[in-house]
């Protein structure tokens, strides 16, 4: 194989493996900040142990998540030099910002959140855990920046380096296979890139997206207390909580996912086209709800709703969304392949596609769990406002939490066909329309070692995968602690926590104190 | 060596910068190697745990810096950070197994009780510790030799190139330092039995380190004409290099004093004027291509734009400091023993 394919292979998967747990602290994140505020606010022990058994959970899922990303780091350098070097000036800036604004923010309050509880006071531990939160955020925010600006680059241009002489290039200079290290790209404006025409649609539609990984991770471990009968009140409560956030996520990711979309439509309709199986450009575009792509013949099939692809798109039934066939532009071809006769550019057309069948099934995936995501969250509310999701002598709501136990997959699943959609999507590129993956590979490095590190890497994840599921089973079996007597004492607040909750949230814990 | 005619202000502010976020690293995450590699010397799984639990709140935290400084050598110097990373492709790929290994060792080790499972992750966290202390220190030997670039700034060479005995001797010297500075961490953080163990060790590693940096020294005289020549020109460096064994020798005076907390701010001043004296003889090279010093990274030829060195600089201002307080503060809230107590590992 390829040192191309080999470091695809190998960045795929180490960014798959590390995605798994960024997702979850930062909705965990969240959940801890609501959890905590809730003990401050009431006081109420109950929440307080709410805190410190997901806190456990956190910490366990960071110590992973900390120890795969720098990986991360280390593999822009070591597989692609030839893109460092051509986006370092940009590119790089995000990366150290990331850094300074929020790994020692994330991993330094991390120290208080964890082993804190009784150096501190409850207020101090809660801005620490807010300032957790606050910094897994500023991290996907900035690494988010970076990669929409590999997808919609902006605020930038390219330069041309003979020697000490730097040339700046036109703006509708466009990259030629003989360009390669001698031309980088260099920031006009630090703004604009980072404000570039993805990042906030994306940055919004990923931390939505791990909101709801966090909470369906909450609701699973409850749902599966609940069928167990322990830890009843703190499930309940818990669950509670996940549930209320998880709707409200859902309305705001609703709302993320189409701005998102119609974005991509605008800035990468290439990507839009591939993620469809568009090729024609007709008036009243379909969408197809599943099927597969036909990429001999061009065509998709599956069942498809008429015109609700334009809809989608563009809030229009009839505009139409451009196929494949027509893009690249013939002016984009020209420029890149200089020489070559209209009829040898239209057959290299496709040499700029993506690999269409992959990205409309990663992308049908994500939506088809997407949509089941959303239900889930909207059910879980609803059986909570009508006071049904905890009786659990009920068959069929014994039916429905054990789904809920299983649910925690669905999320995570929908954030890797998002990933991977969005990556793959943006094929045959690196930097879109600028530099082709095939050109920002490491010259130093040959196919045996990058075999070596896959073989590497996928040993040593399968082992950390494992272990992982193994001791937050033993979290999860071993539960929450029941040393919050003497908190309850101490404070002077009723003991009775369960009733405090119910009182809290449910409506038919409001109406049973009022009969 | 490669002579440059202007070096602008902020190129050399960021050769400074990434200088500072590297030494922090060596500082703040040689410790906790430190403690790392002496970890399985201990024997008693109750100081293993005060071992783990001393540098628990804080490992995490010190790995940033080598994130950060990561990050910072790619913005500032992107073409540095792609040669480095793709020509010790090999290397970096053993140090990033090392730190995953140490970073879950200690965070999975005393979440359960059978000694097979504690076993297993004390070797994890020790042999993790002390290989990348060795990798780091082998990266650094052979950026302070050179190493072979083409005309491009690639590598051309192989793994066993880089494992040339100089820089081993650095990767041994390095792993010394890092015990030293760690086990005078320990003395900080412990108390009673295991205190006097660990107060025995003090003086043998300082000993250690001391003979093999000055065989370092020695070698260093050979290996590197250039470098020399380049401190020759720059006499100052003699004086700090001076000033940076005279640190060496009074950590150990200041140990049998008493003076724990001197002895490591001296453990950590002498790696602060370590790096100096490599900064001294180095600048303005990054990476020194021998044989050919004509293909030699510096900080004018490697370097991202003079805007993007402008806006880095004006995150670094508003940032450091923001990262500095909190940072001391939450060592300060973690100062004192370590004890065992029901949260922890």
């Amino acid at each position: 194989m390829s040192v191309e394919i080999l470091s695809r292979i190998q960045f795929a998967l180490t960014v798959s493996f590390h995605f798994l747990y960024p997702p979850m602290t930062i909705g965990l994140g969240m959940l801890l900040v609501i959890m905590e505020g809730l003990y401050l606010k009431t006081r109420n022990p109950l929440f307080h142990q709410l805190a410190h058994f997901w806190t456990k959970i956190f910490g366990l899922i960071f110590a992973i998540g900390v120890a795969t990303g720098i990986v991360m780091e280390f593999e822009f350098g070591t597989n692609w030099a030839a893109y460092s070097r051509f986006v370092g000036d940009i590119f790089g800036s995000a990366l150290a910002a990331e850094g300074i604004f929020a790994f020692f923010l994330e991993s330094g309050f991390l120290a208080l959140l964890l082993f804190g509880w009784d150096k501190v006071g409850p207020k101090t531990h809660f801005f620490a855990t807010c300032m957790v939160c606050l910094g897994s955020h500023f991290s996907a925010i900035w690494i988010l920046i970076a990669n929409s600006w590999m997808q919609t680059p902006a605020g930038f241009h390219l330069e041309r380096i003979t020697g000490a002489i730097h040339t700046r290039l036109p703006n509708s200079y466009i990259v030629q296979a003989s360009d390669l290290g001698h031309v980088r790209a260099v920031v006009d404006n630090f703004w604009a890139m980072i404000a570039n025409p993805s990042s906030l649609n994306r940055i919004c539609h990923v931390v939505f997206g791990a909101w709801l990984v966090g909470a369906f991770l909450v609701l699973s471990i409850c749902a599966w207390y609940l069928l167990k009968g322990r830890f009843t009140t703190f499930a309940r409560t818990s669950m509670t909580v996940a549930a209320c956030f998880a709707a409200f996520t859902t309305v705001l990711q609703s709302i993320s996912a189409d701005a998102t979309a119609r974005g991509v439509v605008r800035t990468q309709p290439i990507k839009l086209a591939s993620m469809e199986g568009v090729y024609e450009t007709h008036d009243y575009t379909p969408m197809t709800l599943f099927g597969y792509v036909d990429t001999k013949n061009q065509t998709v099939h599956g069942p498809q709703i008429p015109a609700l692809l334009s809809f989608l798109c563009f809030h229009n039934f009839k505009q139409p969304v451009r196929g494949l066939l027509s893009m690249p532009s013939d002016e984009f071809l020209a420029a890149r392949n200089p020489g070559l006769s209209p009829e040898e550019l239209a057959k290299i057309r496709p040499n700029y596609w993506p690999v269409v069948g992959a990205v409309f099934q990663t992308y049908h995936l994500m939506i088809c769990i997407g949509s089941a995501v959303f239900g889930l969250s909207f059910l879980a509310l609803t059986l909570l406002w009508k006071g049904w999701l905890f009786k659990t002598e009920n068959p069929i709501i014994r039916f429905l939490l054990w789904i809920y136990v299983f649910a925690v997959i669905a999320p995570q699943l929908c954030m890797q066909a998002g990933w991977f959609t969005a990556e793959m999507g943006r094929q045959p590129w690196i930097v879109y329309n600028m530099l082709k993956t095939s050109d920002g590979l490491s010259r130093a490095v040959q196919a045996n070692q990058v075999v070596f590190s896959i073989i590497l890497f996928a040993l040593i994840y399968i082992l950390l995968f494992i272990t992982f599921i193994y001791l937050l089973n033993n979290k999860i079996q071993h539960g929450p602690d029941d040393d919050e007597g003497h908190h309850t004492k101490a404070i002077g607040v009723s003991s009775d926590a369960s009733d405090i909750a119910e009182d809290l949230f449910s409506r038919k814990g409001r109406a049973s104190h009022q009969e | 060596m490669h002579h440059i005619q202007h070096i602008p202000l902020l190129n050399s502010i960021w050769f400074l910068l990434v200088g500072i976020l590297l030494t922090g690293y060596a500082i703040l995450d040689g410790f906790d190697f430190g403690v790392g590699i002496l970890h399985l010397f201990v024997k008693k799984d109750e100081d293993r745990r005060i071992l783990l639990n001393s540098i628990g709140p804080v490992w995490d935290g010190n790995e940033v810096w080598l994130v950060t400084g990561g990050g910072a050598l790619f913005a500032a110097f992107p073409d540095a950070y792609a040669t480095v990373f793709s020509g010790f492709y090999n290397a970096f790929m053993l140090l990033l197994v090392a730190l995953i290994f140490r970073a879950v060792a200690i965070e999975f080790r005393s979440k359960e009780s059978s000694t097979l499972w504690r076993q297993s992750w004390d070797i994890a966290f020790s042999l993790g510790s002390f290989l990348a202390a060795l990798l780091i220190g082998v990266a650094m030997g052979n950026i302070t030799r050179g190493i072979h670039l083409d005309a491009q700034g690639d590598y051309i060479g192989n793994f066993l190139d880089l494992l040339n005995p100089y820089s081993l001797l650095l990767g041994i010297t390095v792993v010394a330092l890092f015990a030293m500075h760690g086990s005078i961490f320990l003395v900080l953080k412990t108390e009673g039995e295991l205190q006097s163990t660990i107060k025995g060790w003090v003086p043998r590693l300082i000993a250690l380190f001391l003979i093999l940096f000055l065989a370092f020294n020695v070698a260093t005289i050979f290996e590197c004409p250039d470098l020399v020549a380049t401190m020759i020109k720059r006499p100052y460096g003699f004086a700090v290099l001076a000033l940076d064994i005279a640190a060496a020798i009074s950590i150990g005076i200041m140990v049998k004093r008493g003076y724990e907390f001197g002895a490591f701010l001296m453990s950590a001043l002498t790696m602060v004027l370590l790096m100096a004296v490599l900064g001294i003889s180095y600048f303005p090279n990054i990476v020194i291509s021998m044989p050919e010093p004509a293909n030699s990274i510096t900080i004018v030829n490697s370097s991202s734009s003079h805007k993007t060195l402008g806006y880095m600089f004006i995150i670094a201002c508003i940032g450091v400091p923001i990262v500095l307080a909190y940072t001391v503060s939450i060592y300060w809230i973690f100062r004192g023993k370590t004890r065992l107590g029901h949260v922890g590992y």
